[in-house]
């Protein structure tokens, strides 16, 4: 009976701060310590929520916001690490490819949002290729780095005892870049909400970024502040996939048995 | 004994250089059906460099080895291979690592089998991390043994053991060996495990065969006979008398007159 109190006692405390932050933070604007036009109370962004989930607004700014990231994220993804392995595999792709990529790589790829409006206007393909470009990087190098640093040992006695083609790449190189390669993609998803943030803002017509910079034409500040929780709440959503990925994928690894 | 199971091996002038460096030289081998040989030597004298060549791991610069009759050529299936560290894949789990690569259909109960004779019948579903260093090295000799091997190439397999745990893989290898009687090829660095398993013991330096010595104690060896410990020290000396010779044949006439005095 102690024990159980003591346990919930425990599962309270790391929430202690945030809920003493809000009710702070309720206060300060409530008492008139805070403009509502800096930061509106959490209480407003509560009930901006479930006004804009009324509407049907809320829920589809959100669809629209994550049918991009997922698209965008496939096909950057998907390239990534296709031309990740091509490299990691064969010397002379890597000889003939990887340099260009590097260059590419160290533009910021936000910097061609001019150039990428120009190409392709303010509709979806804008926002998907942005997307695409900025997941494609991580995945691309930690896939690469992956499949080059298998244990040269393992290959030699999988080779050893008959694996070849397929076999080998799918029993030992591929198992063995796996961690690497979710890092990539852990990486890669915060790039994704990232440059989804800004393209959304940036060529108007709907998701959660369209959503927020509305808002600020307006001074609806709960509506701003909902639309950063969302993104935030996607991020985490995101993470925690990838996380569960690891833990089921790597659970024969000992530093991912007892996270 | 009738030893139809071990390969027959003879090796011809086998050489292989790395650059302008000759690891071996013109070397000469046989190895009889079901012979169990034992290689010493010091670092860097090319017992490795032979092992690869044997199992095919790399091509000879000149000279040939064969195998039943046939000469070798890249991967022989009957010859399999334990290496110095178990080099099992951790993300699979013991079962699989030792079904590796097997075609047959019923691959997990050969696997099963093979796991049962080293005492691990139990442990097929654990992933490798979770065993200890002398186990994992059970497990990668039942990966070896699941192929039936003709041939056991063995790669300083027990190095890494503890006294006690080395002492029982070396009898497990015995048995085995006894029952299945392939040929064993064994590398070791250690003279009395040479001695206590090997029905010859070979020293390689410089890239040649420096001393055959065939090892005529009855089996299983008792470490506290004399004979056995008579022929460790003789063998042990040998490998090291060369010790001194390393360290003088910078220049000849410093080894000369290191002998004079």
């Amino acid at each position: 009976m102690q024990r159980g109190t003591k346990e919930a006692i425990g599962k309270f405390v790391p929430w202690i701060l945030p809920i003493v932050l809000l009710i702070l933070w309720q206060m300060l604007v409530k008492f008139g310590w805070l403009s509502t036009r800096v930061l509106p109370a959490p209480s407003d962004v509560v009930v901006a929520g479930i006004r804009l989930a009324q509407t049907g607004e809320l829920s589809r700014n959100l669809m629209i916001s994550t049918i991009r990231a997922i698209i965008g994220f496939s096909i950057g993804g998907v390239i990534g690490f296709a031309l990740g392995l091509l490299n990691g595999v064969s010397r002379p792709a890597e000889k003939a490819l990887d340099t260009s990529v590097q260059m590419i790589r160290n533009i910021p790829h936000l910097a061609l949002i001019p150039l990428v409006i120009l190409w392709f206007g303010i509709g979806e393909e804008s926002k998907i290729f942005l997307v695409a470009l900025g997941v494609f990087f991580p995945i691309y190098l930690n896939t690469f780095h992956g499949v080059r640093t298998v244990n040269p040992e393992l290959i030699e006695m999988a080779k050893s005892y008959g694996l070849r083609g397929w076999n080998l790449f799918s029993k030992v190189i591929f198992p063995s870049a796996l961690g690497s390669i979710l890092v990539g993609v852990r990486y890669a998803l915060g790039i994704m909400w990232l440059t989804l943030i800004v393209a959304e803002t940036i060529t108007l017509d709907s998701g959660i970024g369209y959503m927020a910079m509305n808002a600020r034409e307006f001074m609806q500040t709960d509506v701003v502040v909902l639309s950063i929780l969302m993104y935030a709440m996607l991020g985490k959503l995101a993470d925690s996939i990838t996380r569960t990925l690891e833990k089921k994928w790597l659970k024969w690894n000992p530093n991912y048995q007892s996270v | 004994m009738n030893r139809t199971n071990g390969a027959d091996v003879k090796i011809m002038g086998l050489t292989k250089t790395y650059g302008q460096k000759a690891v071996l030289q013109d070397l000469d081998l046989d190895i009889a059906p079901g012979e169990f040989v034992a290689i010493v030597g010091r670092s860097g004298g090319g017992k490795s460099t032979l092992l690869r060549l044997i199992a095919g791991f790399e091509q000879p610069t000149d000279g040939g080895i064969l195998v039943d009759e046939m000469p070798l050529k890249r991967r022989n299936k009957t010859t399999c291979t334990m290496f110095q560290n178990d080099r099992l894949l951790p993300w699979q789990r013991v079962l699989d690592n030792v079904g590796i690569g097997l075609q047959q259909k019923n691959w997990r109960q050969l696997a099963q089998q093979a796991l049962e004779q080293v005492g691990l019948g139990d442990r097929a579903h654990e992933f490798p991390s979770v065993l200890s260093g002398g186990q994992k090295q059970r497990v990668a000799l039942a990966r070896a043994l699941v192929r039936n091997p003709h041939l056991l190439m063995l790669d300083e397999p027990l190095g890494a053991l503890d006294a006690l745990t080395r002492i029982e893989m070396q009898r497990l290898i015995e048995q085995i060996w006894q029952k299945q009687q392939f040929s064993v090829f064994l590398i070791t660095h250690d003279v009395e495990e040479a001695v206590a398993l090997g029905d010859r013991v070979l020293l390689i330096e410089h890239g040649q065969i420096a001393l055959d010595m065939p090892i005529p104690l009855p089996r299983p060896r008792q470490r506290k006979s004399q004979a056995f410990v008579t022929l460790s020290e003789d063998i042990l000396e040998r490998v090291m008398g060369d010790s001194s010779d390393v360290v003088n044949t910078a220049s000849k006439e410093s080894l000369e007159t290191a002998h004079a005095c």
